[in-house]
């Protein structure tokens, strides 16, 4: 691929975009594993188990999805501080530090698997606790590779200009980096241990990771839709005060049943319940934006992405992180299906649409044209269906997921007291089942999404660029 | 007509609160924090001491807060052994430590976190599925050692993998189990019934 007509910042993007991609297209043949495990238990059974397969499912996820944010920092870094990157080579051992790094573990989370109850399991193997599985001598190597990346970003900024996006996007990264820190230490004390996790957890997708995309969504409706800065800045603003006003102690909801004390269920349930607020703001924003333009945009298909994360933001994570988030309910739906549900729509609603918009930002500038809109030579099927398919695919698991979370919890925790024959008995119910098997159909629907959305951009525009190229030698 | 924009939609002012808001909130997260640690140390009332593993652990329903909440009744030594405080750690850290490094969460969840593929450990000590108290050790040592053959799935054709535990990997593994069971997770999970209290 020819990338030296981009700059320097928008070069490592490129890089980070294809990894993220690549591990997206991982998350998904994973999740499918996973999903089979549930209807054929004996499937891969002693050779790669649900553990195994869960894990690098939920990892590849975080994975992609980070590298995607710093790929889109990297993607506007230059045009948004007017200057060069200070540390492109840095910037660029550390992309190949950081994806050798998560090559070796996925390699070892696949092959090794497991290790004894020592210090150099959790160190060298598996830390074995859910989404931070990473053992800790790879923690460190991300730590490094954020700094490098925060310099990067900061001193880029300060050699340049300041504008209202750069000064949160760099002080969002502070936190995002901090927060990593409460993860990597080993206590005896599960109690303890899950505080300090949830701290990660949540911090990140609940609040950090919030405010980096609506520094991307602010950026990406500029670029987009040539939406004014001074708007999209009060309403960045707007949005940060909204989201760590309600998301900081939101992260009481994940301390009602893990012995922490009882007033964390009148402050996680009051403050969670104002999370959704936020995401409201950007979904009237967005579409506020898109329509004051007529809908006109100079990428079509990164638009339509922007459109698909604000209301997937508002309804995967507001809309269904509300429905099981007070104690009342939270009660019966905690570690059930129900969170599977919420999980699938929140992550895919919130980030994955953002990053995918981001990548559609970025194909025209790579294959140097001026944007992507509705007169592209194939009609632009393959991201419009691409679109559909990955957005019902998403819908309809969260869906099927929800129907077995309802039952689940109706007949393991209501009826069943929560005990391992309440848990089976809900396991081997019809509806259920049901639910697993129509969570299979759609998780194809999205593998075919994800086919048609790699196909498209390693394709799209390209047919366009020999035709431009014949028009202007015909001229000439 | 005016066109200055007003106070309450200019970019400082958001800026400002934006800036304020997100401070005041985690001071507030410092403060809440600070309070919440103490009592989820190991050895509080919310989270009882290790040595808590030498005792008789119940489950009971209490009518002021209406949940259930763990009873530590009296002598009850694990595998038919006291231990010291140190001994006591020393064996449900290590049980910890295996739990994380066989990668329990993958298909467990603890304290109601983790992976929705098999049952919620929280409690798992006091599950009347261990048959009676008499036999439950035996029988929990027995499985974890080979959950293949000691299938316990119900009907749902899901196994355990052998996760080739040593026997002394297995009771310390209980170990770390019975001593969650006795923390006070607010009456979670709902509605559980208790070994050997069935009908």
């Amino acid at each position: 691929m020819q990338i030296d007509h981009l700059n320097g910042g928008q070069q490592l993007a490129v890089k980070y975009y294809i990894v993220a991609i690549s591990l997206f297209v991982a998350q998904i043949i994973f999740g499918l594993l996973s999903g089979m495990q549930y209807l054929y238990p004996e499937l891969l059974f002693g050779m790669l188990d649900f553990n195994v397969t869960r894990t690098v499912h939920i990892n590849a996820l975080v994975v992609w999805l980070l590298y995607g944010f710093i790929g889109s920092v990297y993607w506007l870094l230059e045009e948004e501080s007017e200057t060069e990157i200070v540390g492109l080579k840095l910037g660029q051992l550390a992309f190949w530090v950081l994806t050798s790094a998560v090559a070796v573990v996925v390699l070892v989370f696949l092959l090794v698997q497991s290790g004894p109850g020592d210090d150099f399991t959790r160190w060298f193997i598996n830390e074995g606790r859910e989404y931070i599985e990473a053992p800790r001598w790879a923690d460190i190597g991300i730590v490094i590779c954020m700094l490098v990346f925060f310099y990067n970003v900061s001193a880029t900024f300060s050699k340049g200009k300041w504008s209202g996006i750069s000064g949160v996007l760099t002080l969002d990264l502070v936190a995002l980096a901090g927060i990593y820190l409460a993860g990597m230490f080993y206590t005896s004390n599960i109690s303890v241990d899950q505080y300090w996790w949830w701290w990660v957890i949540h911090l990140w997708v609940e609040a950090t990771w919030e405010v980096m995309v609506g520094c991307l969504m602010a950026w990406g409706l500029m670029k987009v839709l040539k939406v004014d800065r001074k708007i999209v800045t009060t309403w960045l603003y707007i949005e940060v005060a909204l989201m760590f006003g309600s998301g900081i102690l939101g992260l009481g909801h994940h301390y009602f049943w893990i012995g922490t004390p009882e007033y964390w269920l009148t402050i996680g349930g009051f403050f969670s319940a104002l999370e959704p607020i936020p995401l409201v703001a950007m979904v009237v924003h967005a579409v506020y934006d898109a329509g004051a333009r007529h809908m006109k945009g100079n990428n079509n298909p990164a638009l339509a992405w922007l459109i698909a994360h604000a209301f997937g933001n508002f309804f995967g994570a507001g809309v269904w992180g509300f429905m099981h988030t007070l104690p009342q309910i939270n009660l019966y739906t905690h570690g059930t299906q129900w969170s599977a549900s919420h999980g699938h729509l929140a992550f895919f609603g919130a980030y994955a649409t953002i990053v995918i918009a981001m990548i559609y930002i970025a194909v025209p500038y790579i294959r140097g044209q001026k944007g992507l809109g509705s007169n592209l030579p194939d009609g632009g099927w393959k991201w419009k269906w691409s679109l559909g398919l990955l957005n019902m695919g998403v819908v309809g698991m969260t869906v099927a997921l929800l129907i077995s979370g309802y039952e689940q919890s109706f007949i393991e925790r209501a009826v069943g007291g929560s005990t391992w024959y309440g848990y089976f008995s809900a396991q081997t119910h019809p509806w259920f089942i049901q639910g697993m098997e129509w969570r299979m159909i759609f998780g194809l629907m999205t593998s075919a999404g994800i086919v048609l959305l790699v196909w498209d951009l390693l394709t799209i525009g390209k047919g366009r660029v020999t035709q431009e190229r014949e028009q202007t030698q015909a001229v000439a | 007509m005016n066109n200055a924009t007003p106070w309450w939609s200019s970019e400082i002012f958001w800026k400002k609160t934006a800036i304020w808001v997100t401070g005041f909130m985690f001071i507030v997260l410092i403060i809440l924090t600070l309070d919440t640690i103490p009592k989820i140390t190991a050895g509080s009332e919310r989270v009882p001491a290790y040595s808590v593993i030498n005792k008789h652990i119940d489950y009971q329903f209490n009518d002021e807060r209406n949940i259930q909440v763990p009873l530590i009744g009296g002598e009850d030594p694990l595998f038919g052994k006291m231990l010291s405080e140190e001994e006591a750690e020393a064996l449900v850290s290590y049980g910890k430590k295996i739990t994380q490094g066989r990668n329990c969460m993958g298909c467990h969840t603890l304290l109601g976190n983790g992976s929705y593929f098999a049952p919620d450990l929280t409690k798992a000590w006091l599950d009347p599925g261990w048959s009676s108290e008499e036999e439950r050790e035996e029988m929990m040592i027995a499985f974890l050692m080979d959950p293949v053959e000691n299938a316990r799935s119900f009907g749902s054709g899901r196994m355990m993998p052998n996760l080739h535990l040593s026997k002394e990997e297995a009771m310390a593994v209980i170990a770390f189990l019975k001593w969650m069971s006795s923390i006070d997770t607010n009456g979670f999970p709902y509605n559980f019934t208790v070994i050997d209290k069935e009908g």
